[in-house]
């Protein structure tokens, strides 16, 4: 981690500039007649890596869901690319020991996962050539070469999660969702799996929305933030939203915003919905 | 074994049970794979309760037994939640329906059994050596039925049993494919009884899909795998019982189906 991550998250993404892979206007969610959010506006290029923020219950993974094209807007307009164009990482449970299934065939699932019968061996040969080729060079992205033909029951948590990773990137997306990826993970595997991620977005140009409970371990690959609390959001580069006083404004309580010495963000005085008692926000 | 095979009734028992052992060894792979061992045990006596309501009922016993499981099947898919039974559901779905079927059991052996008196016993056991030719050309009519649909859904449906959000982001219909599945294993479970008999059905079902999954981890293999091994451990057993006639088939071909689920354990990982 360098000394000034707010200061280099600021600078702008490369030039994957043109039209944006993601647009939010006004967008509202009602969730069993209750508002969850409304009024979000948001645009995300290709190649920009952008958090979602949050206590608890606010909606964060709502929000995924909803630019997945699976929950309905009650407000305002979504302009998201297609099915085959975003890769999916929902909350995850991992897979159980017993699972005895190689690392390899959950990554093809994503590829060919939704075609009705089975791969026929002997048939189109061109065609699962060119598939095999982009199943090991998905792996190889996220690293995962190593261990995708053991059965992913026997993988441990990170190398899991590299692995469907390299599933959800397969079909070379354009939008990454990913909904608290490095939860499950010890410390060096979250910053690996940041790094990751940042890496994935500048150098394939893939726009990545990730939520997150904590910002720390994704802090310096950050380009924007959206911060959900009390119905409301407020969106912009972290060192603009993660403040005390723009903060304060969004809960309309006194929130403060604390610096570690080595450049963690820790939120304090929030509205109790956070319980986790860690660096949450 | 070649005079064996010079008996009608032996003729049927292999014909009907080599295609019922095939269909329930594809079941049996996703019954594993998605957890749902326990429903299909439960589908086992829904079967035997089914069977017992359309003989109490003066029905032919097949009627009962697939309208019951396919039911059932569905009954527990839509109480629980996307397409998944949960245990507590089918514990008490299932102790209800197997009270219901003594009752029934009771209703039919007091008031109609002058012909069948055991047919009770022949629905939890089994009575491979029983059918008649209608009842095999059935029999091996469903089970192709039921083969062919499950390899259609094959991929999907393994898409959605490992990653039921993704899959159903990717436009899978992981849902209506769980329910589907259910049908399926109930139209299985129903096949199977008339093979080894409702007690016995999860012999069928889920050995030869844990042994093929102790020894393969591809799930392609693996699926292929538990089918040959399915209709094997049922050659092996109407094999067995018709050298040692002393051994009921269904005994024989659990015996075998144990005994390769043992020996895979012994050999795999």
């Amino acid at each position: 981690m360098t000394a000034q991550p707010i200061e280099q998250a600021a600078v702008p993404a490369p030039a994957h500039a043109g039209a944006p892979v993601l647009q939010l206007t006004g967008a509202a969610v009602r969730v069993g007649g209750r508002t969850l959010w409304s009024g979000v506006d948001l645009t995300i290029g290709a190649g920009e890596f952008t958090a979602v923020l949050g206590p608890n219950g606010v909606g964060k993974s709502t929000l995924l869901k909803t630019l997945l094209g699976a929950a309905p807007t009650a407000a305002g307009e979504i302009r998201a690319p297609g099915r085959t164009e975003i890769g999916y990482l929902p909350q995850r449970r991992t897979f159980d020991a017993g699972v005895r299934i190689r690392g390899i065939d959950v990554v093809r699932l994503g590829l060919d996962g939704h075609r009705w019968g089975l791969p026929v061996p002997f048939l189109n040969r061109a065609r699962r050539r060119a598939e095999r080729r982009r199943i090991d060079e998905a792996i190889e992205s996220t690293g995962a070469t190593g261990y995708a033909h053991r059965p992913i029951g026997e993988c441990s948590g990170g190398e899991q999660q590299r692995l469907l990773l390299a599933q959800a990137l397969v079909t070379r997306p354009r939008l990454l969702l990913l909904d608290e990826p490095l939860d499950s993970l010890d410390l060096p595997n979250q910053s690996a799996v940041a790094a990751l991620l940042g890496r994935i977005c500048r150098e394939d140009g893939v726009a990545v929305v990730m939520v997150a409970h904590d910002v720390n371990p994704i802090l310096h690959h950050l380009d924007r933030v959206v911060y959900l609390a009390e119905g409301r959001a407020v969106t912009g580069p972290p060192r603009e939203v993660i403040t005390s006083e723009t903060l304060t404004r969004l809960y309309g309580a006194p929130v403060e915003v604390l610096r570690t010495t080595d450049g963690r963000l820790v939120v304090v005085g929030m509205p109790d919905e956070c319980r986790s008692g860690g660096p949450c926000c | 074994m070649i005079t064996a095979l010079s008996h009608p009734f032996f003729l049927h028992a292999l014909l009907a049970g080599t295609a019922i052992a095939l269909a329930s060894g594809l079941v049996g792979y996703f019954l594993v794979l998605r957890a749902q061992t326990f429903t299909g045990d439960t589908l086992g006596h829904v079967a035997f309760t089914g069977a017992m309501a359309a003989l109490a009922g003066g029905y032919d016993l097949r009627l009962g037994l697939f309208a019951a499981t396919i039911g059932v099947a569905l009954l527990l898919g839509a109480l629980g939640r996307r397409g998944r039974p949960d245990d507590v559901v089918i514990g008490t779905l299932f102790s209800w329906i197997l009270g219901l079927g003594t009752f029934f059991l009771t209703l039919y052996t007091t008031h109609r059994s002058s012909t069948q008196g055991n047919a009770g016993i022949t629905v939890l056991f089994g009575s491979i050596y029983g059918l008649d030719a209608t009842q095999t050309t059935t029999a091996v009519l469903i089970a192709a039925g039921i083969t062919t649909a499950v390899l259609l859904l094959a991929r999907p449906l393994l898409f959605a049993s490992l990653d039921e959000a993704v899959a159903a982001a990717r436009g899978v219909p992981a849902t209506a494919l769980g329910l589907g599945f259910l049908a399926l294993a109930g139209a299985c479970a129903a096949e199977v009884t008339q093979a080894v008999g409702s007690l016995l059905l999860l012999g069928l079902l889920a050995a030869p899909a844990g042994t093929a999954i102790r020894l393969t981890d591809r799930p392609y293999r693996a699926l292929g795998l538990s089918a040959a091994l399915a209709v094997l451990d049922l050659w092996a057993g109407l094999a067995l019982s018709a050298q040692v006639p002393v051994l009921p088939p269904s005994f024989s071909i659990m015996a075998v189906t144990a005994t390769c689920y043992a020996a895979a354990h012994l050999v795999g990982p």
